[in-house]
């Protein structure tokens, strides 16, 4: 009884965001209401990776989580990992817009998504952002920032810089993703060939094995705040250190890896020129250009 | 187009500055990252005291627990040492928070904190109490296996908070700061800097 109640603090937020309920709850709600209204069948993998990702994201920052990832320098990577790479990855894997249109009101995309989405301001805003160089560079400039020691104490200290941190991991994981992922070619409306997104790939693993490396090899403690505010348990901030840079150095070197996998096995199906068009009208975004 | 990137540019140059601007503070400033000090306890003499008690002093606040076998006192004797070498420090509170309510009871904290001096108190709180302190400053702390007889280690936080005498935030004192980095800032802060 003891355990079971335990287990139920654990699931309850550290910190409370409206935001991120609204956000998560919502997607859950709509995709699932879509999946029903959906005129053919989406099969297992995608609703399952959608839903995997959603409740994974939520998972790291609206439960006790949260907590152990404000108190071990690893666990708050982990947290990263899911926010930054794994989340948003299996979201974008999926690729929802189709489903989560279809769980909108009728008439909601035509009527107030398509404008706001063609609307100058946003699109050009969007276009900068999702430029191949800009995209990446965000990337990886983002990991780099919150890992400057001095920026990250003061984040582990304030709670609104705290959540601007892992809410710029969210927002920029997942459109980073999203244009990587895309599995249609430039020809049908991705805005970047599957080409280079393969060699976008390996470009951002490089300087994240540097700084993943770096903090594993560092023989003093980088990130001190965790010894200053108390660690969750007893462990040696050195270990705590390694395991935190080892996670920023391989798993998510990893996530290229099958991002690049991914975007191969898209390649070689365009190249026999297996994506008919009608599958990738499906296939592509709801709101196409 | 242009004309973001110059503002980009323009905010970039503005923020760097700012970051090479001299910091006067020899510590750690932590001013506008917490909180203003709040709290509800009672002190080592058995007094129901919060924040306002301690309004008008400059306030160190550090959580730790007596049975602690070296952080903890290594970081009072360093705090005392800088009271010594303060040129004013009749303004100065060290409040000396426990995070082993069961051991650290009222009369353990009392004789725990009197040797240090004058200016130190001890807190205790109810298990309710401390968690809201430590959760409001984002610092942590847990009961490590009990050994045979009983006896366990606490994993605490390092740091001390440092407040000014209207309660705000203001510095932070790292493990590494000694009593004359420490001294110095007090004397600035007292004199309203």
């Amino acid at each position: 009884m003891e355990s079971l109640r335990s287990a139920l603090t654990f699931l309850l937020p550290w910190e409370f965001s409206p935001w991120m309920l609204v956000l998560c709850a919502g997607a859950l709600v709509l995709y699932t209401r879509g999946l029903r209204r959906m005129p053919e069948r989406v099969g297992v993998a995608r609703p399952l990776a959608f839903y995997i990702g959603v409740v994974l994201i939520y998972f790291v920052t609206q439960t006790h989580y949260d907590y152990l990832a404000q108190h071990m320098f690893f666990i708050h990577r982990l947290q990263h990992l899911v926010l930054h790479h794994l989340g948003p990855f299996l979201v974008a894997i999926s690729w929802p817009q189709a489903v989560l249109a279809r769980g909108l009101p009728d008439g909601f995309v035509e009527r107030w998504l398509r404008p706001v989405w063609r609307h100058p301001a946003v699109h050009s805003v969007y276009r900068v952002l999702q430029h191949p160089l800009v995209a990446p560079t965000l990337f990886v400039g983002l990991i780099y920032l919150w890992l400057t020691p001095a920026i990250h104490f003061d984040a582990m200290l304030n709670e609104r810089l705290y959540w601007t941190m892992n809410w710029s991991m969210l927002l920029d994981g997942l459109p980073f993703w999203f244009l990587m992922l895309d599995p249609r070619t430039r020809e049908q409306g991705a805005l970047i060939a599957i080409g280079p997104r393969m060699a976008i790939q390996w470009i951002v693993i490089l300087p994240q094995i540097a700084i993943g490396a770096y903090i594993v090899m560092a023989h003093h403690e980088l990130y001190d705040v965790y010894s200053i505010c108390g660690r969750a348990w007893a462990e040696d901030p050195l270990t705590d250190q390694e395991l935190g840079g080892l996670i920023t150095w391989i798993p998510a070197g990893m996530m290229h890896l099958i991002g690049f996998l991914v975007l191969m096995r898209f390649w070689m199906r365009t190249d026999k020129g297996r994506i008919p068009v009608a599958e990738s009208a499906a296939l592509a975004h709801p709101v196409r250009e | 187009m242009a004309k973001t990137l110059k503002f980009c540019a323009a905010a970039l140059l503005l923020l760097m500055l700012a970051a090479c601007s001299n910091d006067p503070w020899q510590l750690k400033n932590i001013s506008g990252l917490v909180p203003d000090l709040s709290f509800a306890m009672t002190d080592d003499t058995g007094r129901a005291v919060d924040a306002r008690t301690y309004r008008g002093d400059i306030v160190l606040l550090y959580f730790g627990y007596t049975h602690c076998p070296d952080v903890c006192p290594t970081t009072l004797a360093r705090l005392d040492s800088a009271l010594h070498a303060m040129r004013e420090r009749g303004s100065v509170r060290v409040l000396f928070v426990t995070v082993d309510p069961a051991r650290d009871t009222v009369p353990v904290m009392h004789q725990y904190v009197d040797a240090f001096g004058p200016e130190f108190t001890g807190l205790r709180g109810t298990p309710d109490e401390l968690h809201k302190l430590a959760k409001r400053y984002r610092v942590t702390y847990s009961a490590g296996k009990p050994d045979a007889r009983g006896d366990y280690d606490m994993t605490h936080s390092d740091g001390v908070f440092v407040f000014g005498s209207n309660g705000h935030g203001r510095l932070m004192i790292l493990p590494d700061d000694d009593a004359k980095k420490i001294a110095a800032d007090l004397d600035r802060l007292a004199a309203g800097g």
